[in-house]
């Protein structure tokens, strides 16, 4: 006789016995540590930082190990974790005027104070597979590299005097659209229920949060002329800033630590109107740690999204239609709906089966029906 | 007799543009009213700003409802102009793709106001709409099947039949038989003609075609700039244009 | 590390009860929560679980189905979640229960007056894949616009002859909100009129919606094409049951099939008590 599929629980467990063996793979290779995640897989780190929105850059090693290097899921592991996190304040917004840059380079002046800053960017490698790596030890770390790379931050650090933002310069000239000043907090996509119409801090939080694949596509097809926005990369500049917080009970602000982020700010064309003379907009970009194409892209489909605010046309592209670009940025959510279909749906699925055949049957019956009776 | 819908003083201006302004009119049950101009004169944008599309930045537009007699339109809550724009309401756009819902069956898209307002018998609904898609010469064999298929004079006569099958009082049409071949526009018109009269239809018809409102218009308004320059009932203002802009209207396009 | 009872915290709970005493006050209309990213995925259960989480106390008993079913994966594992994190008892028996997650089912054993059934709710907008736009769906319910709907209805007759929706049919609550019911199966549409109180759950749509006890639930149609809750005319093979929802479950290479009952506590019971074909 037919027994009812049972034994769950047993397959769960088994699942998870397997899922933990396999995670480990060879056992005679070595255990990969968490400061070997975090220092050298430092990229995949920050963009687990960004999109889980959370500066951890031990707990986010952990998640790219535990997840096995899947990147979605390890973004998973540390916005379930985050949830549960206190909230004790909220700190004041970092000042990326004062960031002691690793890297800044514009891309609309040749040179300007404090100049153009490469940094450590795969921007002009070739792109040929470095097989030296392949040996186990020591590659690339010779003490004179070790030495140069040093000398090369520090000089970055000891430039503690901060670098003007490049906007600033086309500020002081009346060329850019200037930002009205708004001292609301922002809404908290974490806290609230995301509501339409969004307004800028909070599509800028979805973009911070959003997967980087998502929003580079979208970025992209600006790119390609839907809903295209001529921008150039006014300024891209990577490096660490100071968070602080007001502590009520001290009545003043103490710094808590620092942070790496990547900001860029893209400056794009607008033709004006009768009555306003041109003036350049501009797109804003910010992510948590050395994550370049996120911020590029962030600030793309940031102008993109602010064509009504500056009275642009709607061309109907998908990276103008803020309901549509929020509602779908968040790879967590993405990735869990589109999984669930794998969940059992055998009840759905029979309901409908039985509407099939019966619709069938009822075709069938309808064509076959009076040649039957004829018979 | 209380005009069925009454004007005052509508303004629209897009920035410092004048859309149109200073519009003031009253329509009486049972007549059809003509905006004519050429592209440009503001004909549509008033027309829009009447049915509810665009706000105007002021004026009135006073409808003489059937429970509560005239009201304000602009001053209704947004249910309660929803409401009267799918019963007492109608309007027939000049694409009938805006005014079609393209994935649904004919039948669906006649039916839809009568569902929209409560019909709950699908044979009667059926029935319903087979009687309107035959009075606007459709074969009722095609009623299963999509807008898509349909010739553009089809669509346009289709989408008549599913604003005027909750026997609305007021219909408001904006160039309802531009973009079609003028033997087309012939059978669209003698058929808006006898619906027209054998409904008793209210209508405000906003066309650049004189031979249009020549044939449907009891009144005309002829716009330029945004202005009302001169109406009169149709065939005073057709055959004894005082205003100049209207002269040059006439002289230039109503050849016939 | 220990976490607060029934996982979330307790301002979190507050937060997601007070948007449940709104759903109950506003029958059928969908209430913006603030969803919390769970550790499951969005699409497998979040919403429910966070209505479960904000109503279980320490007293209650629980039960998972999914499908139906007590041991399928799922289940177990927001069972297994809820036993970690709350110590609550559970169970498999639906008239032991005081508070039942479901997926995809109703219960065949009737609920009572003191029980609460939280359903896992996909996509909790009955309206949008008729129109994707949120803003536009709110002011469609806010506006009572519902004639779109009935158009669908009546283009399924008129191309299939009959309401060709098989499960998360629409339903009109108290004369006033078309209500998703979850994808549950027609066949349980009428078991939406209840004693019980019947609470909606979306995470990922942050979204909640409640059926207070015996509150008036239609399910939408045409006079002369009413809805028929009916089923494939099958006694379940295990306990003969005609009156349950039943799976089709394939049993051998040659395509042989047979029914046996979705709810797996009201079959076993009927066998329990000898009522095996």
């Amino acid at each position: 006789m037919y027994v009812a599929v049972k034994g769950g629980e047993r397959a769960i467990d088994a699942a998870h016995e397997w899922l933990a063996d396999e995670r480990r793979g060879a056992t005679d290779v070595a255990e990969l540590s968490i400061p070997q995640i975090r220092e050298q897989l430092r990229l995949a780190v920050n963009r687990v930082m960004a999109e889980g929105s959370l500066y951890d850059p031990d707990l986010a090693a952990l998640a790219i190990k535990q997840a096995r290097g899947d990147m979605i899921e390890a973004i998973f592991l540390i916005r379930a974790y985050r949830t549960t996190l206190p909230r004790f304040g909220v700190s004041a917004p970092i000042d990326t005027g004062a960031m002691r840059c690793d890297r800044r380079i514009s891309a609309t002046f040749k040179d300007l104070p404090g100049g153009q800053i490469l940094g450590p960017t795969f921007d002009y490698t070739h792109r040929l597979l470095d097989f030296a790596l392949m040996a186990e030890e020591g590659a690339g770390a010779t003490p004179a590299v070790a030495e140069a790379a040093g000398a090369a931050r520090a000089a970055g650090g000891a430039e503690a005097t901060a670098l003007p933002h490049v906007a600033e310069y086309l500020d002081r000239e009346g060329l850019l659209q200037p930002e009205p000043e708004d001292n609301t907090p922002p809404r908290d996509l974490t806290r609230e229920p995301l509501d339409f119409p969004a307004d800028r801090p909070l599509k800028l939080q979805a973009l911070a949060r959003g997967d980087e694949g998502f929003v580079l596509s979208m970025a992209y097809s600006t790119q390609r002329g839907y809903a295209r926005n001529h921008p150039f990369v006014g300024e891209l500049r990577i490096g660490r800033v100071a968070v602080s917080m007001d502590i009520p009970e001290l009545g003043f602000a103490i710094d808590l630590g620092e942070i790496t982020v990547s900001e860029c700010e893209t400056v794009n064309q607008f033709t004006g109107s009768k009555t306003e003379p041109p003036k350049f907009t501009r797109g804003y970009g910010l992510v948590f740690g050395q994550s370049e194409r996120k911020a590029i892209s962030m600030a793309l489909v940031d102008r993109a999204l602010r064509w009504e605010e500056l009275g642009e046309d709607d061309v109907g592209a998908p990276a103008q239609d803020a309901e549509f670009v929020l509602s779908h940025s968040d790879n967590v959510q993405a990735t869990g709906f589109l999984e669930h279909i794998k969940l059992p749906h055998y009840v759905d699925f029979q309901s409908e089966l039985e509407l099939i055949r019966r619709l069938r049957a009822e075709a069938m019956m309808a064509s076959t029906g009076p040649q039957e009776a004829a018979e | 007799m209380t005009p069925l819908l009454q004007v005052r003083n509508i303004e629209k201006r897009y920035g410092a543009r004048i859309g149109c302004a200073d519009v003031s009119f009253d329509l009486y049950p049972g007549e059809v009213l003509g905006i004519v101009g050429e592209s440009g004169s503001g004909k549509s944008t008033l027309l829009n700003c009447l049915a509810g599309h665009l706000a105007p930045d002021q004026g009135e537009v006073i409808f003489d409802t059937r429970a509560d007699g005239p009201r304000d339109v602009r001053q209704m809550p947004e249910a309660e102009r929803r409401m009267l724009s799918r019963t007492d309401w109608a309007f027939v756009h000049q694409n009938p793709r805006d005014g079609l819902r393209m994935r649904v069956s004919a039948g669906g898209n006649v039916g839809e106001r009568l569902m929209a307002v409560g019909a709950r018998h699908y044979g009667d609904i059926r029935q319903t709409a087979g009687d309107w898609l035959t009075k606007v010469e459709i074969d009722t064999a095609r009623m299963d099947d999509r807008p898509s298929a349909f010739s553009g004079g089809m669509q346009q006569r289709l989408q008549i039949a599913r604003n005027l099958v909750t026997g609305p009082r007021l219909v408001f049409m904006d160039e309802p038989t531009g973009g079609l071949d003028v033997s087309v526009q012939a059978r669209l018109l003698d058929l808006l003609r006898g619906l027209v009269r054998r409904m008793g239809l209210s209508a405000i018809i906003v066309t650049h075609d004189l031979a249009v409102v020549r044939l449907l218009a009891d009144r005309l308004m002829v716009m330029k700039s945004g202005h009302v320059v001169e109406t009169g009932l149709t065939d005073q203002v057709l055959d004894d244009p005082q205003h100049a802009y209207t002269q040059l209207l006439v002289s230039s396009v109503l050849q016939v | 590390m220990s976490y607060n009872f029934a996982y979330l915290d307790e301002q979190t709970k507050r937060m997601i009860r007070r948007a449940i005493l709104k759903g109950v006050a506003i029958p059928g209309y969908q209430v913006p929560f603030a969803s919390r990213e769970m550790p499951m995925p969005y699409g497998w259960g979040t919403g429910g679980v966070q209505v479960s989480a904000a109503c279980l106390t320490p007293d209650d008993v629980f039960k998972v189905i999914d499908q139906g079913a007590d041991d399928t994966t799922n289940a177990v594992s927001i069972r297994r979640f809820f036993e970690k994190t709350a110590g609550v008892a559970v169970t498999e028996k639906t008239a032991e229960a005081t508070v039942i997650q479901t997926r995809h089912r109703i219960p065949e054993t009737p609920l009572c007056a003191d029980q609460i059934l939280v359903y896992q709710v996909p996509i909790p907008e009955p309206l949008r894949f008729l129109e994707p736009r949120e803003t536009e769906t709110r002011k469609m319910h806010g506006l009572e616009e519902y004639g779109l709907m009935h158009v669908k209805l009546y283009e399924d007759i008129a191309r299939h002859g009959e309401i060709a929706t098989a499960y998360a049919y629409p339903v009109k609550v108290e004369d006033r909100y078309v209500m998703d019911p979850s994808p549950i199966p027609k066949f349980d549409n009428p078991k939406l009129e209840s004693p019980a109180l019947q609470l909606f759950g979306a995470g990922r749509e942050q979204r909640i919606y409640a059926l207070p006890p015996f509150t008036k639930v239609a399910s939408l149609d045409f006079e002369d094409y009413p809805f028929d809750p009916s089923k494939a005319a099958h006694p379940c093979a295990l306990c003969g049951a005609e009156d349950s929802y039943l799976d089709e479950v394939i049993v051998d290479d040659a395509g042989g099939r047979m029914f046996v009952c979705s709810d797996t506590d009201y079959c076993a019971s009927r066998r329990d008590t000898g009522e095996a074909a």
